[in-house]
Protein backbone atom coordinates (compact mmCIF):
# COMPACT_ATOMS: atom_id res chain seq x y z
CA UNK A 1 0.00 0.00 0.00
CA UNK A 2 1.79 3.47 -0.64
CA UNK A 3 1.51 5.97 1.88
CA UNK A 4 -0.74 8.01 2.38
CA UNK A 5 -3.15 5.82 0.74
CA UNK A 6 -4.15 6.10 -3.10
CA UNK A 7 -6.77 5.06 -4.66
CA UNK A 8 -7.27 4.86 -8.37
CA UNK A 9 -10.25 6.99 -9.55
CA UNK A 10 -13.20 3.88 -11.19
CA UNK A 11 -15.19 6.70 -12.30
CA UNK A 12 -15.66 8.47 -15.77
CA UNK A 13 -14.17 11.41 -13.64
CA UNK A 14 -16.75 13.48 -14.38
CA UNK A 15 -17.41 16.09 -11.47
CA UNK A 16 -21.07 16.58 -10.51
CA UNK A 17 -22.61 19.41 -12.20
CA UNK A 18 -25.32 20.96 -10.54
CA UNK A 19 -27.30 22.25 -13.93
CA UNK A 20 -29.63 25.23 -13.45
CA UNK A 21 -33.14 24.47 -14.98
CA UNK A 22 -34.32 26.98 -18.10
CA UNK A 23 -36.20 29.43 -17.06
CA UNK A 24 -40.11 28.94 -17.05
CA UNK A 25 -41.92 30.56 -19.41
CA UNK A 26 -44.46 33.62 -18.55
CA UNK A 27 -46.65 32.28 -21.30
CA UNK A 28 -47.16 29.92 -23.81
CA UNK A 29 -48.27 32.42 -26.24
CA UNK A 30 -46.57 32.53 -29.38
CA UNK A 31 -44.50 29.49 -28.29
CA UNK A 32 -44.61 25.98 -30.04
CA UNK A 33 -44.58 22.84 -27.99
CA UNK A 34 -42.80 19.48 -29.06
CA UNK A 35 -45.06 16.76 -27.49
CA UNK A 36 -42.68 14.06 -27.99
CA UNK A 37 -44.07 9.67 -27.79
CA UNK A 38 -41.14 7.88 -26.50
CA UNK A 39 -43.02 4.55 -27.73
CA UNK A 40 -43.93 3.42 -24.50
CA UNK A 41 -47.69 1.70 -23.92
CA UNK A 42 -50.39 3.94 -23.13
CA UNK A 43 -48.11 7.26 -23.63
CA UNK A 44 -50.35 8.15 -26.71
CA UNK A 45 -53.34 8.37 -24.37
CA UNK A 46 -51.68 10.85 -22.32
CA UNK A 47 -50.20 12.71 -25.11
CA UNK A 48 -53.78 13.19 -27.00
CA UNK A 49 -55.01 14.49 -24.36
CA UNK A 50 -52.68 17.01 -22.95
CA UNK A 51 -51.92 17.58 -27.09
CA UNK A 52 -55.82 18.51 -27.10
CA UNK A 53 -55.94 21.12 -24.01
CA UNK A 54 -52.63 22.68 -25.59
CA UNK A 55 -54.31 23.14 -28.64
CA UNK A 56 -57.47 24.49 -27.46
CA UNK A 57 -55.61 26.73 -26.00
CA UNK A 58 -54.33 28.02 -29.40
CA UNK A 59 -51.06 26.69 -28.78
CA UNK A 60 -49.03 25.12 -31.84
CA UNK A 61 -48.13 21.60 -30.97
CA UNK A 62 -45.95 19.51 -33.21
CA UNK A 63 -46.07 15.64 -32.50
CA UNK A 64 -42.95 13.44 -32.50
CA UNK A 65 -41.88 9.63 -32.26
CA UNK A 66 -39.00 8.08 -30.82
CA UNK A 67 -38.36 4.69 -33.20
CA UNK A 68 -37.99 2.52 -29.21
CA UNK A 69 -38.40 3.86 -26.03
CA UNK A 70 -35.36 1.25 -24.87
CA UNK A 71 -32.50 3.99 -26.59
CA UNK A 72 -31.65 7.84 -26.66
CA UNK A 73 -33.88 9.75 -28.97
CA UNK A 74 -31.43 9.64 -32.63
CA UNK A 75 -29.80 12.74 -32.49
CA UNK A 76 -31.28 14.15 -35.70
CA UNK A 77 -34.86 13.87 -34.02
CA UNK A 78 -33.45 15.64 -31.38
CA UNK A 79 -31.74 18.71 -33.44
CA UNK A 80 -35.36 18.61 -35.28
CA UNK A 81 -37.67 19.47 -32.09
CA UNK A 82 -34.70 21.76 -30.56
CA UNK A 83 -34.90 23.40 -33.92
CA UNK A 84 -38.97 23.95 -34.54
CA UNK A 85 -40.06 23.78 -30.81
CA UNK A 86 -39.53 26.19 -27.08
CA UNK A 87 -41.09 23.49 -24.67
CA UNK A 88 -41.15 19.73 -25.14
CA UNK A 89 -43.44 17.67 -23.24
CA UNK A 90 -42.49 13.59 -23.07
CA UNK A 91 -44.54 10.60 -21.65
CA UNK A 92 -41.28 9.09 -19.65
CA UNK A 93 -43.05 5.97 -18.40
CA UNK A 94 -46.08 3.37 -18.13
CA UNK B 1 25.52 6.34 -10.73
CA UNK B 2 26.55 2.75 -12.01
CA UNK B 3 29.56 3.04 -14.75
CA UNK B 4 28.84 4.07 -18.30
CA UNK B 5 31.88 2.02 -19.54
CA UNK B 6 33.26 -0.80 -17.88
CA UNK B 7 31.13 -3.17 -16.36
CA UNK B 8 27.83 -4.18 -13.83
CA UNK B 9 27.71 -6.91 -11.45
CA UNK B 10 24.48 -7.31 -10.02
CA UNK B 11 23.90 -9.86 -7.36
CA UNK B 12 22.96 -10.40 -3.80
CA UNK B 13 24.23 -12.20 -0.33
CA UNK B 14 20.79 -14.70 -0.11
CA UNK B 15 22.09 -16.44 -3.75
CA UNK B 16 25.06 -18.93 -3.31
CA UNK B 17 25.83 -18.44 -7.15
CA UNK B 18 26.27 -14.84 -6.34
CA UNK B 19 28.64 -16.05 -3.17
CA UNK B 20 30.31 -18.35 -5.80
CA UNK B 21 31.28 -15.48 -8.33
CA UNK B 22 32.29 -13.00 -5.32
CA UNK B 23 36.24 -13.99 -5.11
CA UNK B 24 35.87 -12.95 -8.89
CA UNK B 25 34.57 -9.58 -8.46
CA UNK B 26 38.93 -8.25 -7.91
CA UNK B 27 40.13 -9.45 -10.74
CA UNK B 28 37.07 -7.74 -12.42
CA UNK B 29 37.71 -4.64 -10.91
CA UNK B 30 41.27 -5.15 -11.68
CA UNK B 31 40.83 -4.92 -15.10
CA UNK B 32 38.55 -1.75 -15.54
CA UNK B 33 35.72 0.38 -13.88
CA UNK B 34 33.43 -1.76 -12.37
CA UNK B 35 30.11 -1.29 -10.35
CA UNK B 36 28.79 -4.06 -7.97
CA UNK B 37 25.24 -3.76 -7.22
CA UNK B 38 24.43 -5.19 -4.21
CA UNK B 39 20.62 -6.00 -3.67
CA UNK B 40 20.74 -7.01 -0.03
CA UNK B 41 23.64 -7.08 2.23
CA UNK B 42 26.59 -4.57 2.01
CA UNK B 43 28.72 -7.24 3.41
CA UNK B 44 28.62 -8.62 -0.13
CA UNK B 45 32.00 -7.79 -2.00
CA UNK B 46 32.65 -5.77 0.89
CA UNK B 47 35.93 -3.97 0.16
CA UNK B 48 35.85 -4.04 -3.24
CA UNK B 49 36.11 -0.77 -5.49
CA UNK B 50 32.60 -0.24 -7.36
CA UNK B 51 30.70 -2.15 -5.02
CA UNK B 52 27.65 0.08 -3.58
CA UNK B 53 24.29 -1.16 -2.20
CA UNK B 54 20.91 -0.49 -4.06
CA UNK B 55 18.90 -0.10 -1.32
CA UNK B 56 15.73 1.12 -3.51
CA UNK B 57 16.37 -1.68 -6.44
CA UNK B 58 16.40 1.34 -8.56
CA UNK B 59 19.66 0.64 -10.62
CA UNK B 60 18.58 -3.31 -10.60
CA UNK B 61 15.12 -2.05 -11.87
CA UNK B 62 16.83 0.21 -14.27
CA UNK B 63 18.93 -2.34 -15.87
CA UNK B 64 15.76 -5.01 -16.29
CA UNK B 65 17.44 -7.03 -14.00
CA UNK B 66 15.42 -10.37 -13.72
CA UNK B 67 18.39 -12.47 -12.46
CA UNK B 68 21.48 -12.60 -10.27
CA UNK B 69 24.25 -12.18 -10.60
CA UNK B 70 24.04 -10.50 -13.92
CA UNK B 71 27.15 -8.98 -15.65
CA UNK B 72 26.62 -6.32 -18.16
CA UNK B 73 29.33 -4.78 -20.44
CA UNK B 74 28.30 -0.98 -20.96
CA UNK B 75 30.20 1.24 -23.23
CA UNK B 76 29.32 5.19 -24.06
CA UNK B 77 26.55 4.62 -21.89
CA UNK B 78 24.63 1.99 -23.85
CA UNK B 79 24.90 -2.22 -22.61
CA UNK B 80 26.45 -4.58 -25.26
CA UNK B 81 26.52 -7.26 -23.25
CA UNK B 82 25.01 -9.35 -20.44
CA UNK B 83 25.60 -12.97 -19.37
CA UNK B 84 23.37 -14.02 -16.48
CA UNK B 85 23.67 -16.71 -13.69
CA UNK B 86 27.60 -18.34 -13.51
CA UNK B 87 28.24 -19.16 -17.22
CA UNK B 88 31.96 -19.38 -17.40
CA UNK B 89 32.49 -18.70 -20.80
CA UNK B 90 30.08 -16.12 -21.29
CA UNK B 91 31.56 -14.06 -18.08
CA UNK B 92 34.64 -14.70 -19.88
CA UNK B 93 33.56 -12.95 -23.09
CA UNK B 94 31.52 -10.38 -21.33
CA UNK B 95 34.43 -9.72 -19.19
CA UNK B 96 37.26 -9.87 -21.64
CA UNK B 97 38.78 -11.98 -19.12
CA UNK B 98 40.27 -15.20 -20.84
CA UNK B 99 41.16 -16.59 -17.78
CA UNK B 100 38.04 -15.83 -15.21
CA UNK B 101 36.53 -18.22 -13.29
CA UNK B 102 39.36 -21.26 -13.72
CA UNK B 103 38.52 -23.46 -11.00
CA UNK B 104 34.99 -22.86 -11.32
CA UNK B 105 32.35 -25.11 -12.55
CA UNK B 106 31.13 -24.49 -16.08
CA UNK B 107 28.05 -23.40 -14.91
CA UNK B 108 25.52 -22.73 -11.93
CA UNK B 109 22.01 -21.02 -12.05
CA UNK B 110 21.52 -17.94 -10.60
CA UNK B 111 18.47 -16.79 -8.37
CA UNK B 112 15.52 -14.21 -8.77
CA UNK B 113 16.59 -10.72 -8.69
CA UNK B 114 15.01 -9.19 -6.05
CA UNK B 115 13.08 -6.69 -8.31
CA UNK B 116 11.00 -9.80 -8.92
CA UNK B 117 10.36 -10.52 -5.51
CA UNK B 118 6.01 -10.43 -4.76
CA UNK B 119 4.77 -7.50 -4.75
CA UNK B 120 7.91 -5.60 -5.02
CA UNK B 121 7.63 -5.37 -9.21
CA UNK B 122 4.56 -3.55 -9.20
CA UNK B 123 5.98 -0.54 -6.64
CA UNK B 124 9.31 -0.76 -8.11
CA UNK B 125 7.47 0.27 -11.67
CA UNK B 126 5.48 3.02 -9.58
CA UNK B 127 8.05 4.49 -8.46
CA UNK B 128 10.34 4.80 -11.22
CA UNK B 129 8.75 3.32 -14.12
CA UNK B 130 6.54 4.60 -16.82
CA UNK B 131 3.38 2.79 -15.82
CA UNK B 132 0.93 4.54 -18.30
CA UNK B 133 -1.60 5.29 -15.87
CA UNK B 134 -3.69 7.78 -16.09
CA UNK B 135 -6.54 7.94 -13.58
CA UNK B 136 -7.61 10.21 -11.11
CA UNK B 137 -5.42 9.81 -7.48
CA UNK B 138 -8.10 9.58 -4.74
CA UNK B 139 -5.92 10.54 -1.33
CA UNK B 140 -8.20 8.73 1.80
CA UNK B 141 -7.27 9.62 5.58
CA UNK B 142 -4.14 7.69 6.83
CA UNK B 143 -7.28 6.36 9.20
CA UNK B 144 -9.78 6.07 6.68
CA UNK B 145 -10.66 2.13 6.14
CA UNK B 146 -9.62 1.52 2.61
CA UNK B 147 -12.93 -0.67 1.98
CA UNK B 148 -14.97 1.73 3.77
CA UNK B 149 -13.80 5.18 1.77
CA UNK B 150 -14.41 2.96 -1.33
CA UNK B 151 -18.29 2.83 -0.43
CA UNK B 152 -18.23 6.56 1.08
CA UNK B 153 -17.70 7.54 -2.46
CA UNK B 154 -20.34 5.10 -4.25
CA UNK B 155 -18.31 2.99 -5.91
CA UNK B 156 -19.51 -0.35 -4.88
CA UNK B 157 -22.78 -2.54 -5.51
CA UNK B 158 -23.53 -2.54 -1.96
CA UNK B 159 -20.84 -5.47 -1.41
CA UNK B 160 -17.26 -4.49 -0.21
CA UNK B 161 -14.96 -4.31 -3.36
CA UNK B 162 -11.22 -4.71 -3.47
CA UNK B 163 -9.62 -0.87 -2.89
CA UNK B 164 -8.18 -0.41 -6.21
CA UNK B 165 -3.85 0.68 -5.29
CA UNK B 166 -1.90 1.56 -7.92
CA UNK B 167 0.11 -1.65 -7.22
CA UNK B 168 -3.14 -3.66 -7.64
CA UNK B 169 -4.03 -2.10 -10.73
CA UNK B 170 -0.65 -2.52 -12.42
CA UNK B 171 -0.84 -6.29 -11.67
CA UNK B 172 -4.18 -6.24 -13.27
CA UNK B 173 -2.75 -5.09 -16.20
CA UNK B 174 -0.42 -7.51 -17.03
CA UNK B 175 -2.80 -9.83 -17.59
CA UNK B 176 -3.37 -8.16 -21.21
CA UNK B 177 -1.18 -6.90 -23.63
CA UNK B 178 -3.29 -4.10 -24.15
CA UNK B 179 -2.47 -0.41 -23.38
CA UNK B 180 -3.90 1.02 -20.59
CA UNK B 181 -4.93 3.84 -22.76
CA UNK B 182 -6.68 1.91 -25.23
CA UNK B 183 -10.40 3.49 -25.35
CA UNK B 184 -13.00 0.65 -25.62
CA UNK B 185 -15.71 2.81 -26.32
CA UNK B 186 -18.45 4.55 -24.77
CA UNK B 187 -20.09 3.30 -21.89
CA UNK B 188 -24.24 4.12 -20.90
CA UNK B 189 -26.08 6.14 -19.91
CA UNK B 190 -22.85 8.64 -19.60
CA UNK B 191 -21.23 7.84 -22.82
CA UNK B 192 -17.72 7.88 -20.50
CA UNK B 193 -14.99 6.62 -22.73
CA UNK B 194 -13.92 3.70 -20.86
CA UNK B 195 -10.07 2.82 -20.99
CA UNK B 196 -8.41 -0.48 -20.26
CA UNK B 197 -7.18 1.09 -17.31
CA UNK B 198 -10.61 1.60 -15.84
CA UNK B 199 -11.61 -1.82 -16.73
CA UNK B 200 -8.48 -2.96 -15.09
CA UNK B 201 -9.44 -0.75 -11.91
CA UNK B 202 -13.03 -1.98 -11.61
CA UNK B 203 -11.89 -5.44 -12.11
CA UNK B 204 -9.99 -4.97 -9.07
CA UNK B 205 -12.73 -3.74 -7.05
CA UNK B 206 -14.50 -7.27 -8.11
CA UNK B 207 -11.88 -9.11 -7.27
CA UNK B 208 -10.87 -10.70 -10.27
CA UNK B 209 -7.00 -12.11 -11.04
CA UNK B 210 -5.23 -10.31 -13.77
CA UNK B 211 -5.86 -13.81 -16.07
CA UNK B 212 -9.44 -12.66 -16.02
CA UNK B 213 -8.96 -9.53 -17.58
CA UNK B 214 -9.27 -10.42 -21.31
CA UNK B 215 -12.81 -12.02 -20.64
CA UNK B 216 -13.58 -8.81 -18.73
CA UNK B 217 -12.63 -7.06 -21.86
CA UNK B 218 -14.38 -8.92 -24.27
CA UNK B 219 -17.56 -8.73 -22.07
CA UNK B 220 -16.98 -4.85 -21.49
CA UNK B 221 -16.71 -4.68 -25.53
CA UNK B 222 -19.46 -6.63 -25.96
CA UNK B 223 -22.05 -4.57 -23.79
CA UNK B 224 -20.58 -1.69 -25.82
CA UNK B 225 -21.94 -2.84 -29.05
CA UNK B 226 -25.54 -1.18 -30.03
CA UNK B 227 -27.21 -3.80 -30.99
CA UNK B 228 -26.83 -5.22 -27.14
CA UNK B 229 -28.91 -2.04 -26.13
CA UNK B 230 -26.92 -1.40 -23.09
CA UNK B 231 -28.69 2.07 -22.50
CA UNK B 232 -31.95 0.17 -22.68
CA UNK B 233 -30.79 -2.74 -20.45
CA UNK B 234 -29.90 -0.42 -17.31
CA UNK B 235 -32.52 2.15 -17.38
CA UNK B 236 -35.71 -0.02 -17.99
CA UNK B 237 -38.02 -0.76 -15.21
CA UNK B 238 -37.89 -4.62 -15.95
CA UNK B 239 -35.59 -6.88 -14.45
CA UNK B 240 -32.58 -7.76 -17.22
CA UNK B 241 -28.47 -7.33 -16.20
CA UNK B 242 -26.08 -8.41 -19.05
CA UNK B 243 -25.31 -11.71 -18.63
CA UNK B 244 -22.27 -13.33 -19.22
CA UNK B 245 -21.80 -16.96 -21.12
CA UNK B 246 -17.77 -17.70 -21.74
CA UNK B 247 -17.49 -20.22 -24.30
CA UNK B 248 -13.50 -21.77 -25.84
CA UNK B 249 -10.60 -22.73 -23.73
CA UNK B 250 -9.84 -19.91 -22.22
CA UNK B 251 -12.67 -19.65 -19.91
CA UNK B 252 -11.69 -23.55 -19.15
CA UNK B 253 -8.13 -22.46 -18.53
CA UNK B 254 -8.80 -19.46 -16.08
CA UNK B 255 -11.60 -21.48 -14.33
CA UNK B 256 -14.76 -19.94 -15.15
CA UNK B 257 -17.26 -22.60 -13.67
CA UNK B 258 -19.69 -24.80 -16.06
CA UNK B 259 -20.33 -27.57 -13.70
CA UNK B 260 -21.35 -28.03 -10.47
CA UNK B 261 -23.77 -24.79 -9.29
CA UNK B 262 -22.66 -23.17 -12.37
CA UNK B 263 -24.99 -20.53 -12.30
CA UNK B 264 -24.68 -20.15 -8.15
CA UNK B 265 -21.74 -19.21 -5.93
CA UNK B 266 -18.31 -20.39 -5.17
CA UNK B 267 -16.03 -19.48 -8.08
CA UNK B 268 -13.88 -16.43 -7.91
CA UNK B 269 -14.05 -16.40 -12.46
CA UNK B 270 -17.67 -16.06 -12.49
CA UNK B 271 -18.34 -13.87 -9.36
CA UNK B 272 -15.72 -11.53 -10.42
CA UNK B 273 -15.99 -11.38 -13.85
CA UNK B 274 -19.99 -10.55 -14.24
CA UNK B 275 -19.33 -8.03 -11.22
CA UNK B 276 -16.11 -6.36 -13.51
CA UNK B 277 -18.73 -5.89 -15.98
CA UNK B 278 -21.43 -4.36 -13.85
CA UNK B 279 -19.10 -2.20 -12.04
CA UNK B 280 -17.85 -0.91 -15.05
CA UNK B 281 -21.58 0.30 -15.87
CA UNK B 282 -21.80 1.64 -12.53
CA UNK B 283 -18.49 3.39 -12.00
CA UNK B 284 -17.38 4.50 -15.88
CA UNK B 285 -21.10 4.54 -17.27
CA UNK B 286 -22.67 6.65 -13.76
CA UNK B 287 -25.59 3.48 -14.27
CA UNK B 288 -26.73 3.22 -10.76
CA UNK B 289 -29.82 2.04 -9.54
CA UNK B 290 -32.27 4.85 -8.46
CA UNK B 291 -30.78 7.01 -11.19
CA UNK B 292 -30.97 6.17 -14.20
CA UNK B 293 -31.29 2.69 -13.24
CA UNK B 294 -35.12 2.45 -13.17
CA UNK B 295 -35.73 -0.82 -12.47
CA UNK B 296 -38.58 -1.67 -10.25
CA UNK B 297 -37.20 -5.12 -8.62
CA UNK B 298 -33.70 -5.98 -10.48
CA UNK B 299 -32.97 -9.69 -10.18
CA UNK B 300 -29.91 -10.82 -7.49
CA UNK B 301 -27.97 -11.41 -11.47
CA UNK B 302 -27.54 -7.62 -11.27
CA UNK B 303 -24.54 -8.35 -8.72
CA UNK B 304 -23.12 -10.88 -11.25
CA UNK B 305 -24.14 -13.20 -13.75
CA UNK B 306 -21.55 -14.90 -15.45
CA UNK B 307 -20.85 -18.85 -15.77
CA UNK B 308 -19.43 -20.80 -18.92
CA UNK B 309 -20.67 -23.79 -21.21
CA UNK B 310 -20.01 -27.29 -20.02
CA UNK B 311 -18.89 -28.17 -23.76
CA UNK B 312 -19.20 -31.90 -25.09
CA UNK B 313 -18.08 -32.40 -28.97
CA UNK B 314 -21.29 -34.41 -29.45
CA UNK B 315 -23.46 -30.74 -28.66
CA UNK B 316 -22.79 -27.48 -30.63
CA UNK B 317 -21.48 -25.11 -28.27
CA UNK B 318 -23.23 -21.83 -28.63
CA UNK B 319 -20.19 -19.86 -30.17
CA UNK B 320 -20.14 -22.64 -32.70
CA UNK B 321 -23.77 -22.17 -33.14
CA UNK B 322 -22.72 -18.15 -32.97
CA UNK B 323 -20.87 -18.73 -36.46
CA UNK B 324 -17.08 -18.92 -34.12
CA UNK B 325 -14.58 -21.90 -34.68
CA UNK B 326 -14.52 -24.28 -31.65
CA UNK B 327 -11.41 -23.47 -30.70
CA UNK B 328 -12.23 -19.77 -30.54
CA UNK B 329 -12.56 -18.53 -26.86
CA UNK B 330 -15.59 -16.04 -27.13
CA UNK B 331 -18.33 -14.31 -24.15
CA UNK B 332 -22.05 -13.99 -25.27
CA UNK B 333 -23.54 -11.09 -23.57
CA UNK B 334 -27.45 -11.81 -23.20
CA UNK B 335 -29.65 -9.49 -21.07
CA UNK B 336 -30.95 -11.91 -18.53
CA UNK B 337 -33.15 -11.89 -15.82
CA UNK B 338 -33.61 -14.54 -13.52
CA UNK B 339 -33.25 -18.27 -13.15
CA UNK B 340 -36.40 -20.40 -13.25
CA UNK B 341 -36.11 -24.30 -12.89
CA UNK B 342 -37.22 -27.03 -14.70
CA UNK B 343 -38.24 -30.23 -13.13
CA UNK B 344 -38.73 -33.36 -14.82
CA UNK B 345 -36.98 -35.88 -12.81
CA UNK B 346 -39.75 -38.52 -15.17
CA UNK B 347 -38.90 -38.13 -18.72
CA UNK B 348 -36.83 -40.36 -21.00
CA UNK B 349 -37.16 -39.85 -24.41
CA UNK B 350 -36.65 -36.75 -26.16
CA UNK B 351 -39.56 -35.95 -27.07
CA UNK B 352 -41.42 -35.96 -23.63
CA UNK B 353 -38.69 -33.87 -22.32
CA UNK B 354 -39.10 -31.32 -25.05
CA UNK B 355 -42.95 -31.02 -24.06
CA UNK B 356 -42.02 -30.49 -20.79
CA UNK B 357 -38.97 -27.84 -22.03
CA UNK B 358 -41.28 -25.71 -24.53
CA UNK B 359 -44.70 -26.05 -21.40
CA UNK B 360 -41.82 -23.90 -19.07
CA UNK B 361 -40.69 -21.90 -21.99
CA UNK B 362 -43.83 -20.88 -22.34
CA UNK B 363 -44.21 -19.02 -19.12
CA UNK B 364 -41.61 -16.15 -20.10
CA UNK B 365 -42.45 -12.80 -19.20
CA UNK B 366 -46.62 -13.90 -19.18
CA UNK B 367 -47.77 -17.21 -21.12
CA UNK B 368 -50.14 -14.83 -23.18
CA UNK B 369 -46.88 -12.82 -24.42
CA UNK B 370 -45.13 -14.06 -27.48
CA UNK B 371 -42.17 -12.71 -29.57
CA UNK B 372 -40.95 -10.36 -26.44
CA UNK B 373 -38.25 -11.37 -24.22
CA UNK B 374 -35.54 -14.27 -25.55
CA UNK B 375 -34.84 -16.97 -23.14
CA UNK B 376 -31.93 -19.21 -22.20
CA UNK B 377 -32.12 -22.80 -21.79
CA UNK B 378 -29.80 -24.06 -19.61
CA UNK B 379 -29.72 -27.78 -20.05
CA UNK B 380 -28.31 -30.03 -17.51
CA UNK B 381 -25.92 -33.25 -18.03
CA UNK B 382 -28.54 -35.45 -16.98
CA UNK B 383 -30.86 -33.79 -18.90
CA UNK B 384 -28.64 -33.63 -21.92
CA UNK B 385 -28.27 -37.15 -21.63
CA UNK B 386 -31.71 -38.17 -22.52
CA UNK B 387 -31.28 -36.55 -26.21
CA UNK B 388 -27.89 -37.91 -26.95
CA UNK B 389 -28.79 -41.01 -26.54
CA UNK B 390 -31.41 -40.59 -28.55
CA UNK B 391 -29.40 -39.55 -30.97
CA UNK B 392 -31.17 -35.65 -30.76
CA UNK B 393 -28.44 -32.90 -31.89
CA UNK B 394 -28.59 -29.08 -29.79
CA UNK B 395 -30.06 -27.82 -33.11
CA UNK B 396 -33.12 -30.46 -33.22
CA UNK B 397 -33.90 -29.72 -29.72
CA UNK B 398 -34.06 -25.71 -30.45
CA UNK B 399 -35.91 -26.88 -33.72
CA UNK B 400 -38.29 -28.67 -31.73
CA UNK B 401 -38.83 -26.17 -28.96
CA UNK B 402 -39.38 -24.03 -31.60
CA UNK B 403 -42.01 -25.89 -33.20
CA UNK B 404 -44.09 -26.70 -30.20
CA UNK B 405 -44.03 -22.97 -28.91
CA UNK B 406 -45.51 -22.21 -32.30
CA UNK B 407 -49.31 -22.07 -31.36
CA UNK B 408 -52.50 -19.97 -32.47
CA UNK B 409 -52.62 -16.70 -31.07
CA UNK B 410 -56.30 -16.57 -30.66
CA UNK B 411 -55.82 -18.36 -27.02
CA UNK B 412 -53.54 -15.56 -25.98
CA UNK B 413 -55.04 -12.56 -27.36
CA UNK B 414 -55.94 -9.83 -24.85
CA UNK B 415 -58.51 -10.75 -23.00
CA UNK B 416 -58.89 -14.23 -23.62
CA UNK B 417 -58.93 -16.67 -20.40
CA UNK B 418 -60.49 -13.40 -18.62
CA UNK B 419 -56.45 -11.92 -18.62
CA UNK B 420 -56.67 -8.69 -20.12
CA UNK B 421 -52.86 -9.07 -20.70
CA UNK B 422 -52.26 -10.83 -24.07
CA UNK B 423 -51.28 -10.21 -28.22
CA UNK B 424 -53.30 -7.65 -29.75
CA UNK B 425 -56.38 -8.67 -31.41
CA UNK B 426 -55.18 -8.07 -35.32
CA UNK B 427 -53.30 -11.75 -34.24
CA UNK B 428 -56.62 -13.50 -33.92
CA UNK B 429 -56.52 -16.66 -36.49
CA UNK B 430 -52.61 -16.50 -36.86
CA UNK B 431 -49.97 -18.99 -35.71
CA UNK B 432 -47.82 -17.20 -33.46
CA UNK B 433 -44.23 -18.40 -32.04
CA UNK B 434 -43.43 -17.65 -28.55
CA UNK B 435 -39.75 -16.62 -29.58
CA UNK B 436 -38.31 -14.14 -32.23
CA UNK B 437 -35.96 -16.11 -34.76
CA UNK B 438 -32.82 -16.25 -32.88
CA UNK B 439 -34.32 -15.54 -29.63
CA UNK B 440 -34.15 -19.04 -27.71
CA UNK B 441 -29.91 -19.87 -26.91
CA UNK B 442 -29.75 -23.27 -25.77
CA UNK B 443 -26.58 -23.91 -23.18
CA UNK B 444 -25.49 -27.17 -21.55
CA UNK B 445 -24.26 -26.75 -17.81
CA UNK B 446 -24.53 -28.18 -14.46
CA UNK B 447 -23.48 -30.51 -12.18
CA UNK B 448 -22.92 -34.60 -13.52
CA UNK B 449 -26.38 -35.47 -10.79
CA UNK B 450 -30.03 -34.28 -11.38
CA UNK B 451 -32.76 -33.94 -13.70
CA UNK B 452 -33.02 -30.66 -14.00
CA UNK B 453 -32.33 -27.68 -16.03
CA UNK B 454 -32.79 -24.16 -16.09
CA UNK B 455 -34.60 -21.09 -17.86
CA UNK B 456 -33.56 -17.83 -17.90
CA UNK B 457 -35.55 -15.20 -19.67
CA UNK B 458 -34.61 -12.66 -21.77
CA UNK B 459 -35.80 -8.86 -21.31
CA UNK B 460 -39.07 -8.05 -22.59
CA UNK B 461 -37.65 -5.78 -25.06
CA UNK B 462 -35.68 -8.76 -27.01
CA UNK B 463 -34.56 -7.95 -30.58
CA UNK B 464 -33.55 -5.20 -32.28
CA UNK B 465 -36.35 -3.20 -30.53
CA UNK B 466 -34.20 -3.16 -27.12
CA UNK B 467 -31.38 -5.90 -27.03
CA UNK B 468 -30.06 -8.41 -28.77
CA UNK B 469 -27.70 -11.54 -27.89
CA UNK B 470 -23.84 -10.58 -28.87
CA UNK B 471 -21.16 -12.70 -29.01
CA UNK B 472 -17.22 -11.70 -28.70
CA UNK B 473 -14.49 -13.23 -28.91
CA UNK B 474 -11.77 -13.11 -26.47
CA UNK B 475 -8.42 -11.85 -27.33
CA UNK B 476 -5.64 -10.22 -25.15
Amino acid sequence: MTSPPILLDPTSERSPVARALSPRPDSLAGKSVAVLDISKARGDVFLDRISALLAGQGITVNRYRKPTFTRPAPVALRQQIAAENQLVIEGLAD
Amino acid sequence: MPVTDGLIVIAKRDCPTCLLVEPLLGALAAAGPLTVLVQDDPAYAAGVPGAELDATLEHSFRLNTEFVPTLIRMQGGREVARAYGWHRGDWREVSGIATLGEGLPELRPGCASKTLDPGVAEALQLRFGNTGLTARQVSIGDAEDPVEACFARGWTDGLPVVPPTPERVLRMLAGTTRQPGEVLGLVPPDLAPCTVEKVAINAVMAGCKPEYMPLVLAAVEAALVDEFGMHGVLCTTMFCGPMVIVNGPLGRAVGVNSGVNALGQGHRANASIGRALQLVIRNVGGGRPGEVDRSTLGTPGKYSFCFAENEIPEWEPLHVQRGFAREASTVTLFAGEGVQGVVDQKSRTPESLAKSFAACLRVVDHPKLAMAGDAVLVVSPDHCRVFLEAGWSKQRLHDELMRLLTVPADALLAGADGIAEGLPAALAGKQIPKFRPGGLLIVRAGGGAGLFSAIIAGWAASGSVGSIPVTQEITA
